[in-house]
Parts: structure tokens; sequence; C-alpha cells
């Protein structure tokens, strides 16, 4: 299968599951609409609030754990353990 | 020469399925606008002190857009470190000293994605690092799906106290791939993956090992690659209430493999406060040349703790308090965090009785947060 048939294959299969499809086949919609939204984006929802404060946490814990990692914040090199 | 293009050959298939499913998917998602990341101030105290290390200091973040596409954040942190550990009063001396880091980012946005470019620069007298990242996060699936991935390169000089003939180096590379999901109009998760790769002076050149009760300089390998990947879940409980859950599984070709469990509950008390309490569990096998006291001659060997088998759990709370709130113009919050954790090692011994080595760390934070 060349590059060009597998990015068309891929286009139909998006489209597919998001709605632009053929009316026989079931699709896919957004099922959480924009104005549905409001209580996820309270604050209190947040992954991470305060980029500093997160920052001192991850930082104290890469210096004493052999595990680094995953956690969405950029940890920068240190002489520090 | 086959194989690099059979390789080659591979990539560009994989990378035109995945521009068709997200073109697919950015077609659905129709005209729609990522926001770029509010203005913000950040004032912070921080203080940590375990284990005979003390480190505190303030750190600073600005954030502001300029033109409504492009957003700059400047950062300074400081830690002035005391550092008595185990590992200093057995085999070395008390020492003090500080480390101050810089940091400048960009965000721009372009409509559903957000690129974002980084530098960082951390110095102490004896460490030098120099980091760079690159981030795009992109809303696709109108806007019930985030993805995101990522590239750190980070540089690092490593130099040691009164021997100025001494100087090494370390690079890092770190690629990660990340996916948020809106699951219901409560509930979102997020599956993060991180590939990390180190190469050069990975040791300490203060630390010592020991090989049948010596103590010698330690060796550690000179390349160390790992994998690390994080699930979480977020949930709102519709009482003003949230809670929240997660996992990381990390291992890496030093054979650490570790688990971390977290879990969280944050609730709002009135119209003013808002507090979160959260626990931790982390757990690690050591590297295959971790030894307290080697009893035999091998090339790589280590009495680095961090490598060792052991575990820690924290638990934590946080308080927020809003002090002033002009609605369409400023917000300013006084917050305050504390983490209690505990350390068990499991194959490191206190020289000085011979016990299993563990101690309990604290950790504070005041900080004033300001959006405008």
């Amino acid at each position: 299968m060349t590059a060009r048939s597998l990015a068309v294959a891929g286009a139909i299969a998006a489209s597919l599951l998001g709605g632009c499809a053929m009316p026989s086949v079931p699709t896919i919609q957004p099922w959480v609409k924009p104005y549905e939204r409001e209580r996820l984006g309270d604050p209190i929802m947040k992954l991470s609030r305060d980029a500093l404060p997160d920052k001192h946490f991850e930082h104290v814990r890469v210096v004493r754990e052999g595990a680094r990692g995953a956690t969405g914040f950029q940890g920068g090199g240190c002489g520090c353990n | 020469m086959a194989a690099t293009k059979a390789a080659i050959g591979l990539w560009r298939r994989l990378l035109a399925l995945f521009g068709g499913l997200l073109g697919g998917l950015l077609g659905v998602a129709g005209a729609r606008a990522a926001d770029l990341p509010e203005n913000k101030a950040e004032t912070l105290f921080h203080a940590y002190t375990g284990g005979g290390v003390d480190a505190y200091g303030p750190a600073f973040l600005v954030r502001k857009s300029i033109f409504d596409k492009v957003s700059l954040t400047g950062t300074y942190y400081l830690d002035a470190v005391s550092n008595a550990s185990i590992d200093v009063v057995t085999t070395a001396s008390p020492y003090k000293e500080t480390r101050h880091e810089f940091g400048l980012s960009a965000d721009y946005v372009y409509r559903d994605a957000q690129i974002t470019f980084g530098l960082m620069t951390s110095n102490e007298p004896d460490y030098v690092a120099n980091t760079g990242n690159l981030d795009v996060t992109q809303e696709v699936f109108g806007g019930m799906t985030t993805i995101a991935f990522g590239f750190t390169r980070a540089s690092d000089t490593v130099k040691k106290h009164n021997e100025p003939e001494f100087k090494d180096n370390a690079d890092h590379w770190q690629y990660r791939l990340g996916i948020t999901q809106i699951l219901t109009t409560r509930w979102l998760m997020s599956a993060n993956f991180e590939a990390l790769s180190d190469e050069g002076y990975l040791a300490s050149p203060y630390r010592v090992a020991r090989v049948f009760g010596a103590a010698v300089p330690e060796r550690t390998p000179r390349t160390r690659t790992g994998r690390a990947v994080k699930l979480r879940l977020v949930g709102d409980l519709g009482n003003r209430d949230a809670m929240n859950v997660g996992y990381r599984y990390f291992t890496d070709t030093w054979n650490i493999k570790a688990h971390t469990a977290e879990i969280g509950y944050s609730r709002y008390f009135g119209e003013n406060w808002l507090a979160d309490s959260f626990f931790r569990y982390y757990t690690q096998t050591g590297a295959l040349f971790y030894s307290d006291n080697a009893t035999s001659e091998t090339l790589f060997v280590s009495r680095n703790r961090q490598l060792s088998t052991f575990n820690n759990m924290g638990l934590g709370a946080k308080l927020s308090y809003n002090l002033r709130r002009v609605p369409g113009r400023y917000d300013l919050k006084l917050n305050g965090s504390y983490e209690y954790t505990r350390f068990k090692f499991k194959d490191f011994t206190d020289l000085r009785d011979g016990s299993l080595y563990g101690y309990a760390s604290n950790v504070i934070q005041v900080y004033l947060s300001a959006t405008y």
C-alpha cells in the first residue's frame, strides 16, 4: 500500500469517526458540546493550576527518585542529588 | 542500506496515516481557535527540609500576551541549599550552595494549535544545565480531544569543587506524546508517554561507592534510556468538589522499575476558599549496579540511594484564598501548600549504625498568584 493510499484511507476512517460519512454508516459525533463544558472549565478540574509550585514539587521528586517523565512538567538538569 | 530504506518507507507510511487521520478529524472540528494561556503572575516562596538537606528560596513567573497571538513567559527560580545529607555526613563535609534558574518561553496560537518554545538555564558553582524545548498541542474532534507532543534537549556541564581540572558533560533528550480526552460533561482523562535518553557523565564526582567495605569513586554507565507512561482521571463530583487519580509506570535500561500512584480531592468552601488534599505512593526497584556494599569487583558500581530499592508515601494539602477579584480585570489569590513524605530504603544502610536508612521530608510553599 503506498503512502498516498494510506493517507486517503486514514482520512476516510477519521471522517467516518467524526461524522462526515455516508448516511448508512453509524457515526461518532463529539458527544459533549462546547456549551456543556462549563464544569470541565472550572479551575478545580485543571491538571495543573499554578506552574511554579507544581514545578517545585516535580523538582523535589526528580532529584530524589529514580523515575522521571510523563508528568507534563519541564525539568531542567541540575546537580542537586 | 536496505534496512535504512525500509525504515524510511515505514516512517513515511506512518506519517501519511497519522496526517490523514488528523486531517479527517480537523475537518470535523471545524474552524475553532485555541486560546493563549491567560496572563499570569506568580510569586512563590518554597522550602524543603528532609534527610539533612534544607533548600529554600523565592521563585517568580510573569506571562503576558502580545497582539493576542503570542504569549511570553519569564521565570526565575532560586534554590539555596544547605546539605548535610547521610552521604555528606558519612563520607564528606557539609556544604552550602545556591542554584539560579532562568527560563523564557513563547506560546504561539494558530487556529486549534498551540506551539510553545522554551529555553532555560540553571547555574550552580559546579553544575550548569542548558535546556530547550518545543511543544505542540492540537485540539481535535470538536475540542473534545487534545493531542500534545514535544521534545526537550538539554546539555549539562559537570564540574567539581577544588578540582578545576575535572570537567565533563551530560546530554539529555526527551520525546513526549500525550492525549487529553473529555469523557463526559463531568469527567476527563489524560494519557502521557515520554521517552528519555541520557548520555555522558551521569554520576556524581563527590559520591563514593563501597566495595568490600572500602570507599571507591562510583562508576556509572554513560548512557541511560527510560520510558514513562502516566494515566490521569479527573472528575467533578457535583457538590463543588472534584477528585483525581493518577498512575505512572517507569522503566529504564539500568533496570529501575517504578510505580507511582496518586489520589486527590478538592473542594470549594464558601465564595473564597478552595482546599486540596492529596496522597502519593511511590516505589522502585534498584539499578543493576547499585550496591550498599559490593562483594565483587564490577565495571559499574554505585551507592546512590536514588538508584536503590525504596518506597515513599506523601500526604499533602493546599489552601487557596481569593484576596481580591475584579471581574474582567484581575484576580489575586493567596495560596499555601504542605506535603509530608516518609522515605524507606530497603538496601541502603546508615554507615553510622548499620541500620536500614529512612527519613521524613517536609515541603512548604506560600505563594501569590494573579491573573490579569
